[in-house]
């Protein structure tokens, strides 16, 4: 291992700029000529518009113009689509409903977008925007996903029930059949509480028309910014590709809600050309984030657990109720059947399972892909019901778990996935020692003479990241394919630059990328520059959301620069005078097998763009290599958190006393960036357990979360001590990739809401508790306890 | 946010002066509550009239029988003082508990208290020390001032220039933060005074800050946790809101209580 290459501890090389204010931000871009677009929104969580009225609007100081539907309509801009077609278990399409980029005829929830104000400065456009008067007739509505096929409210005229799809998969007969033999069936009713993904920059969008030549420039807080444009071109209708060009700079945090095309940000490059192609400028402030933005989660499911004498689960039976909030998002309908259900056979041998899930239309925000996407909604499940069932059987947690763990691989699950790899038994060992649980008597007898309440709780979560391959997807309702692609180009002194389809908004690719290209090619990681997020610079790409920039963006640089290194062989070989098969390349040098003749990477650059000393009618000039990777199946990161909690039995609060988190990430290209990425998700995943709820008021329809005083963003006070914060790995090697990478980006967010819930569920006592378990929550959990023990 | 005009007088009666002169002028004295609800165009003041610079304004005495703090005196100042650490130390804590240490920096006791947030900490102290506000007109009790919700005696134009609290024997502020604001969901101050006699003070829990009459009967005759057996707090006329129910505050207030009598020094 050289000092920055594969598993070196490099600090990151684009801290600099972000922590001394020189990141450049959608909203630190500044456009000559540029105006700021206000959209109106809807103060309603359904109804109909029944007219807009702009008039005094436009007379308003600083109004360059304001546009409506009627505008959008008559340039034909398409609305927004869903991506991912599932059918209904009778065979029919999803219902996805009109989608337009501002709102047409009807609003669906509050914060709808239905107008648009441009003017010379924001305040101005927001001025102006108070002053149009959109007058409203006010339906019933209904924001609750359980409620929604039994409403009155109807979002979309395409779904009468409210009900997008009804999808299931898994054998019913097969499994009904096991529950007929089971010996004990642990049954339970769960919410998967809604989240607000909070990005800490918010969203943004520069739109610009160039008159002179036609081409349209959008500058966005995009995850990907191709598929940005792919979709802007080809469904919107905006222009053709070549003529729009989508440039995701700086990106302040996505967890998901940055891979979506939105209303505004298509707005703002449309109304660019309306307005004679000023450039027009919009940045959400954080209320528009709490309104606008895709939500995550919101699930109501039922689940039976079927297990035979010996404590072995012989089969699982799910029926989730998804919300999709007041229209299909961009991915929003692969959430909750193909990132959710198929994971559901956890890490456990579950010979038999079914699922069925009915997604609906509520008047409120989108929900689409949040950090896991789907995951972390089939692993609460699964892991609640797993310990539900345990403590009924009596069985230790740790035990009932290993006894269903799959020791043998591949396994074929009962539901699509092919797990390749995997030593589940070592990651709960290592969990059960790096957390003493053999002294958790002691600790909470400890605890108990404090007055507090400990409880421990698992989680043994199995992730599928790195979506694959295209082909698979695509049978499956993908809309597009999810491969990635890099080119890395060699400059003529060495140095080396690699455009990837990936996009970093946090993750770091600037550093590991680099050391990637430092590993295999023996350069300095301050001679790589990793470019990405232009699609004027970068070749098609697919960006970066579900852990897939290692081992699937990573993989196509890799294989890049095994072209690379192919042909750099080749130009050695004929300026050493040497045949192809005798060079050697190792650390940076070129070397005749057997000879100390040899070259340096840097040379051999040089050589190949002089093309002094080889035939350049049989070897091309240049060192630059593409490689579009399509991965051959998904990978499967996996791990066993075990969460510590001491509830205060006067108040409610609840404190994570410990949390070990085990994981099994394959290679591990930069340990200090993947212990971040799982203290960040552990830190979100207790976000939603003991913290986050998106709230929306049943009666008005109004969210009631909508700002920091309501909504409770995890805080540092919130989480462990960083000394009982243990953070351990266990390795399998990935066999679908060469560098042998899973992913980490959402196994904290994935694995941490049952390690809590399943904590407090134990230190109280009780069945269940709601997330998030604050301490109200908690405290009315303990008051039938406290009137027994009266 | 509407734009206004922006003052920064030296001195009190100027301060006065430019209100009275101003359309629909308002008084500053840190902004943490008036700059946010202005940005949400809750409140569209013309001019805002800025005291922060006025001579004198800021500071702590501590006398024999009273700690004096000026009305534009930081949170952080008054967290940190060493004089007011030893003479009333739960003020002090109570300081240090307020907002972030941005909003410590700027946010003063005077804004504070004619503010009368019901979720704000200030309050508590004044009432549960038996505080006297004292204005450039006249000195107020704090069982006069705070008279609802946002609402104080106050009059058109009047401005706090110091706040003057009685050094108890002992006293004790206990805070239970609202989860996502960090506002008291419920605070509760209980001070003994010289004269033995004891004062609990209520806030976040209604809609403004108030005592517990049966509290501090029991506690004057025996300043201890086991003279609060048996007196619970009443739930009705509390606030109900997601973060906690009426019952569940009054709980609280019961839990804060005994925790403050522990704790009181």
């Amino acid at each position: 291992m050289s000092d920055t290459g594969i598993g070196a501890r490099v600090l990151r090389k684009e801290d600099k700029r972000f922590i001394t204010g020189k990141g450049q931000y959608t909203d630190d871009i500044n456009l000559k000529d540029q105006t700021y677009a206000y959209f109106v929104r809807s103060p309603h969580a359904h109804a109909t518009i029944k007219s807009i009225n702009t008039a005094k609007a436009k007379k308003m100081p600083g109004v360059v113009d304001i546009f409506t539907s009627k505008e959008v309509e008559e340039d034909k801009i398409g609305g927004l689509i869903c991506g991912w077609m599932i059918h209904s278990k009778d065979g029919s399409g999803m219902k996805a409903g009109p989608h337009p980029i501002l709102a047409s005829g009807k609003v669906r929830f509050v914060g709808d977008q239905v107008a648009v104000v441009i003017a010379e400065t924001r305040e101005q456009a927001k001025a102006a925007a108070q002053a149009v008067v959109v007058s409203y007739g006010v339906l019933p509505h209904n924001v609750d996903a359980a409620q929604a096929m039994k409403t009155k409210a109807q979002v979309h005229d395409v779904a009468s029930d409210n009900r997008v799809y009804n999808w299931s998969i898994g054998d019913e007969a097969a499994t009904d059949a096991a529950f007929k033999t089971a010996a004990h069936v642990t049954k339970i009713d769960l919410i998967n509480n809604r989240l607000i993904p909070n990005a800490m920059e918010t969203r943004a969008a520069i739109g610009s028309y160039d008159t002179g030549s036609d081409h349209y420039t959008l500058y966005t807080t995009s995850q990907n910014p191709h598929v940005a444009r792919l979709v802007i071109s080809a469904f919107h209708g905006l222009a053709p590709e070549h003529k729009l060009r989508v440039i995701a700079p700086d990106v302040g945090g996505g967890f998901g809600s940055k891979i979506f095309i939105y209303g505004e940000e298509v707005t703002c490059v449309w109304a660019s050309k309306r307005i004679g192609g000023r450039p027009v400028k919009w940045t959400a402030d954080r209320s528009e984030a709490f309104l606008s933005d895709a939500h995550g989660r919101d699930h109501v499911s039922h689940a039976e657990l079927a297990m035979d004498a010996s404590g072995k689960i012989v089969g699982l039976k799910v029926h989730t109720i998804a919300s999709m909030g007041a229209y299909l998002s961009t991915f929003s309908s692969c959430v909750p059947t193909y990132l959710y259900a198929t994971l559901l056979s956890g890490q456990y041998k579950i010979p038999n399972i079914y699922a069925e899930v009915d997604a609906v239309y509520t008047n409120t925000a989108p929900v689409d892909a949040y950090r896991g996407a789907g995951r972390p909604e089939a692993t609460y499940l699964l892991e609640r019901i797993v310990e539900t069932a345990a403590r009924e059987l009596k069985i230790d947690p740790a035990e009932f778990r290993r006894r269903n763990f799959i020791t043998v691989f591949p396994h074929q699950t009962p539901v699509i996935f092919m797990y390749d790899a995997g030593d589940y038994g070592a990651a709960l060992d290592k969990a059960l020692e790096m957390s003493d649980y053999k002294n958790f008597p002691a600790r909470k007898a400890a605890s108990a003479k404090n007055g507090k309440l400990r409880g421990v709780g698992f989680s043994a979560y199995i992730e599928a990241c790195g979506i694959a391959p295209s082909a698979a997807v695509g049978s499956l309702g993908a809309g597009v394919g999810l491969w990635e692609s890099a080119e890395v180009r060699v400059n003529a002194v060495g140095t080396v630059e690699v455009l990837t389809g990936s996009h970093s908004h946090g993750q770091g690719h600037e550093t590991t990328f680099a050391q990637l290209v430092s590993e295999r090619l023996g350069v300095d990681i301050n001679n790589v520059a990793i470019v990405h997020g232009d699609t004027d610079k970068v070749q098609m790409g697919m960006g970066t959301y579900g852990s897939r920039s290692g081992a699937v963006g990573m993989t196509a640089v890799s294989k890049a620069l095994d072209k690379i290194e192919a042909k750099a062989k080749r130009v050695a070989a004929a300026v050493m005078e040497a045949s192809t098969d005798d060079i050697d390349f190792k650390d940076g040098t070129f070397t005749v097998k057997g000879t100390d003749t040899k070259m340096a990477f840097g040379e051999v650059a040089l050589a190949s763009y002089v093309g002094h000393k080889f035939n350049s009618s049989e070897i091309e000039i240049g060192l630059k290599e593409t490689s579009f990777h399509d991965p051959s199946n998904f990978v499967f990161p996996a791990g066993v958190h075990i969460c510590e909690v001491e509830v205060d039995q006067d108040t409610g609060l609840t404190k994570i006393a410990s949390y070990t988190a085990v994981d099994d990430f394959g290679t591990i290209i930069n340990p200090m960036i993947v212990e971040g990425q799982v203290q960040g998700g552990v830190a979100q995943g207790i976000g939603q357990a003991l913290l986050e709820g998106a709230h929306y008021d049943r009666e008005s329809g109004q969210l009631l979360t909508g700002s920091y005083m309501d909504y409770n963003m995890p805080k540092a006070a919130n989480m462990p001590h960083i000394e009982n914060f243990k953070l351990g790995f266990t390795f399998t090697k990935c066999p679908s990739n060469p560098l042998g990478m899973k992913g980490c980006g959402e196994a904290g967010a994935i694995a941490a809401p049952p390690a809590v819930i399943n904590a407090i569920t134990h230190a109280l006592g009780v069945r269940d508790i709601a997330m998030p378990a604050t301490p109200l929550t908690v405290w009315n959990a303990m008051q039938p306890m406290k009137r027994a023990a009266e | 946010m509407e734009n206004f005009n922006y003052h920064r007088p030296a001195t009190v009666n100027a301060a006065v002066a430019l209100l009275k002169k101003s359309k629909g002028g308002s008084y500053m004295a840190g902004g943490h509550t008036l700059l946010p609800t202005m940005k949400q165009g809750l409140a569209s003041p013309t001019d805002i009239i800025d005291l922060t610079a006025i001579k004198g304004f800021s500071g702590i005495t501590v006398g024999k029988s009273a700690v004096v703090i000026k009305a534009g005196t930081t949170h952080m100042e008054v967290a940190t003082s060493a004089a007011v650490k030893k003479a009333i130390p739960a003020l002090a804590e109570l300081a240090g508990k307020i907002g972030g240490v941005h909003v410590r920096h700027k946010g003063t006791i005077g804004g504070s208290i004619a503010n009368s947030d019901p979720a704000a900490d200030y309050p508590s102290a004044c009432l549960g020390l038996g505080a006297t506000i004292v204005t450039n007109k006249r000195k107020i009790p704090a069982d006069a001032f705070f008279t609802g919700m946002f609402q104080t005696a106050l009059k058109d134009g009047e401005i706090i220039t110091e706040v003057s609290f009685p050094i108890p024997k002992k006293s004790s502020h206990q805070k239970f933060p609202n989860p996502a604001s960090r506002y008291s969901l419920v605070g509760v101050f209980i001070a003994q005074g010289s004269d033995g006699k004891v004062r609990v003070a209520v806030t976040g829990a209604g809609p403004k800050v108030y005592r517990v009459p049966e509290m501090e009967a029991a506690l004057s005759k025996n300043f201890a946790v086991s003279a609060l057996a048996g007196i619970s707090a009443k739930a009705k006329g509390l606030n109900s809101d997601m973060h906690a129910t009426a019952e569940y505050r009054a709980h609280l207030i019961g839990v804060l209580a005994r925790r403050a009598v522990e704790a009181a020094k």
